[in-house]
């Protein structure tokens, strides 16, 4: 329990000394990419995807795969995904704007 | 296989370290595009791993779910126009908060499920299986209300600044007592789940925990949503670092506390950039306590102010020598950065140095001015923060204001009666020429009267800011040629 609450202090430390190294101009792309970062739940909601074990005719063990678990947690797995790949593509695309430019010829 | 399984730890600590990468990064536009390809190959680790770890996968399920995901958030990242990133960002979060509320609701029914087989039975099947302690049950009922408090919160806030109807201020001396409320039975009954187990006080929890993200957001004001959006930046954080804690999970705890202190960072320079402390934005109401007696304070006197055409501000500034642009919400609004970059370029042209000064709270998140203008591929080096135009601008020959109020309203600097004295702003009236583009006289978010439209030196130019823009460069145009 102590070793956990350990990298959890710690990690608020490295964040808030990261965070603070962030360009103001960037803000909008930081807030984009956390929320990617953030749907690392998504690690949750894998755990949860399983099949349940279940009583059997002849008293045996068997994994049942559609269960009310599973589909909340395939549910969750949908809602991080949206997050993940929409947000690391569109912290890429803004990102992609931020990068300095060959002039283009006008007229 | 086994393999993975067994070091799965190691994975997850790579991860990890990628990700304070990912945030480390950003510390230039140079460096950014590297660290969201740690970001992505951290997650694509994470997600690898996680196949191995898990106790019977139903792999199609996994799979099926993320290949929709995906098609779902690639296709609205790459469409959303930048104008829609702060409601976008908002309903990023609503769906973190979402998510962690479905992994807390399958976690304790699935232990319910398998201390209703047996644990002897399990064991006898070779199924290792843990009833989950007091910790955990608390961690997880963290986890979930967070979690339920930032999907709703997050909800408001997308209706908010997508301006839905049904995302409705609310207002009145109810509001505060049912927050309490709301608030304290929600708290009950999180430790009526905690010592008893009982589902139904779980229920009761969760249901609360929904209600009272939305009466807790729906009275803060449109202008405030800044510091709102990065408040729940930060609580979907903390949202993955409690379901990471009753995973055991180190890299979840890791990724959730950086997100979260993110969140909580940007939540206080926000807050620093209005002089507010963030008790009195989401406490405080609409600013409307401190606006109201100004208001009230009878019919005001009709002051006078002077405004010109589109043709008259065109030409002031191509005869500058130097030109220094205030961008606001009403840029967004107007959809007018396009429009503001050519007419930035063409005085370039003609030998005027422009230069574009970003308030941070300008728009309605974080960065939202310099995205869209990076959009509207304005080079990084003529955008600067305040802190560093602010000495400039006595040198500065006209400064264009667009759409932009609060942030260069001199009563902050020299009104102590004013609700916002106090709040560091942009000192456009110190320039020689001050053009303000405006759709009228109405007041800001503050509520306020704006002192600067009122100066000699001001010209309002009144219209729709993309408009009179445009109208700008036709009519440098016009006398240049």
């Amino acid at each position: 329990m102590v070793e956990t609450i350990t990298i959890f202090v710690l990690a608020i430390f490295v964040g808030y000394y990261v965070v603070w190294g962030v360009t103001p101009a960037l803000h909008t792309p930081l807030m984009a990419v956390t929320n990617a970062l953030s749907s690392i739940i998504i690690v949750g909601a894998m755990i949860q995807t399983v099949g349940l074990p279940v009583l059997g005719v002849d008293a045996n063990v068997q994994f049942q795969s559609i269960n009310v678990v599973s589909v909340l947690g395939a549910i969750a797995v949908f809602l991080a995904s949206i997050n993940i790949f929409g947000g690391f593509a569109v912290t890429a695309r803004m990102l992609e704007m931020f990068k300095p430019k060959q002039k283009k010829k006008e007229g | 296989m086994e393999f993975i399984r067994d070091y799965a730890d190691w994975f997850y600590l790579i991860g990890a370290v990628l990700f304070i990468l990912t945030l480390r990064g950003l510390s230039g536009p140079k460096t950014a595009i590297a660290g969201n390809r740690y970001g992505m190959i951290a997650m694509a680790i994470a997600v690898l791993t996680t196949f191995f770890v898990a106790d019977h996968p139903v792999i199609w399920m996994i799979v099926g779910a993320m290949i929709l995901g995906a098609i779902v958030g690639i296709a609205r990242a790459r469409t959303v126009p930048m104008t829609q990133m702060p409601e976008t960002v908002a309903l990023m979060h609503s769906l973190v908060g979402l998510a962690a509320v479905l992994i807390a609701i399958a976690a304790i029914i699935h232990n319910n499920k398998l201390v209703e087989l047996g644990p002897e039975l399990l064991a006898a099947n070779g199924i290792s299986f843990h009833e989950m302690s007091k910790v955990h049950l608390f961690e997880l009922f963290v986890g979930c209300f967070v979690g339920a408090i930032t999907f709703t919160a997050s909800v408001f806030a997308y209706g908010k600044l997508a301006a839905k109807k049904w995302a409705k201020t609310i207002s009145g001396g109810w509001v505060k007592p049912v927050q309490a409320l709301i608030f304290i039975a929600m708290l009950g009954f999180g430790i009526h789940f905690f010592l008893s187990g009982s589902m139904t006080s779980f229920w009761a929890m969760t249901a609360l925990a929904l209600a009272f993200g939305w009466v807790w957001i729906a009275p803060v004001g449109g202008g405030d949503m800044p510091v709102v959006v990065s408040l729940l930046n930060s609580f979907s954080g903390w949202a993955a670092a409690g379901i990471g804690f009753t995973l055991e999970n180190n890299m979840l705890i890791v990724a959730g506390s950086l997100v979260g202190s993110s969140g909580a960072i940007l939540s206080y320079i926000m807050c620093k950039a209005m002089n507010r402390s963030i008790i009195n934005v989401l406490f405080g109401g609409a600013m409307g306590g401190a606006a109201a007696p100004t208001a009230g304070a009878g019919e005001q006197v009709q002051r006078n102010y002077r405004s010109g055409s589109a043709d008259d501000a065109g030409f002031l500034m191509s005869n500058a020598d130097s030109v220094v642009i205030v961008p606001g919400y009403g840029m967004a609004q107007g959809r007018a950065q396009n429009a503001v970059k050519e007419l930035a370029n063409l005085l370039k042209e003609q030998g005027v140095t422009v230069r574009f000064a970003i308030h941070p709270v300008a728009g309605r998140m974080p960065g939202h001015m310099n995205v869209l203008l990076a959009e509207a591929d304005v080079p990084y080096e003529d955008i600067l923060e305040m802190d560093e135009i602010n000495s400039d601008f006595p040198a500065t020959d006209v400064v264009l204001v667009i759409g932009a109020n609060d942030v260069v309203n001199p009563a902050a600097k020299d009104d102590p009666n004013s609700p916002i004295y106090g709040m560091p702003i942009l000192e456009a009236h110190k320039a020689r020429t001050i053009m303000v583009i405006k759709r009228s006289m109405a007041t800001g978010y503050a509520g306020l009267d704006n002192d600067l439209f009122y100066n000699d030196k001001t010209m309002m130019v009144f219209g729709d800011a993309k408009k009179v823009v445009e109208d700008m460069t036709k009519a440098i145009n016009g006398t240049g040629h």
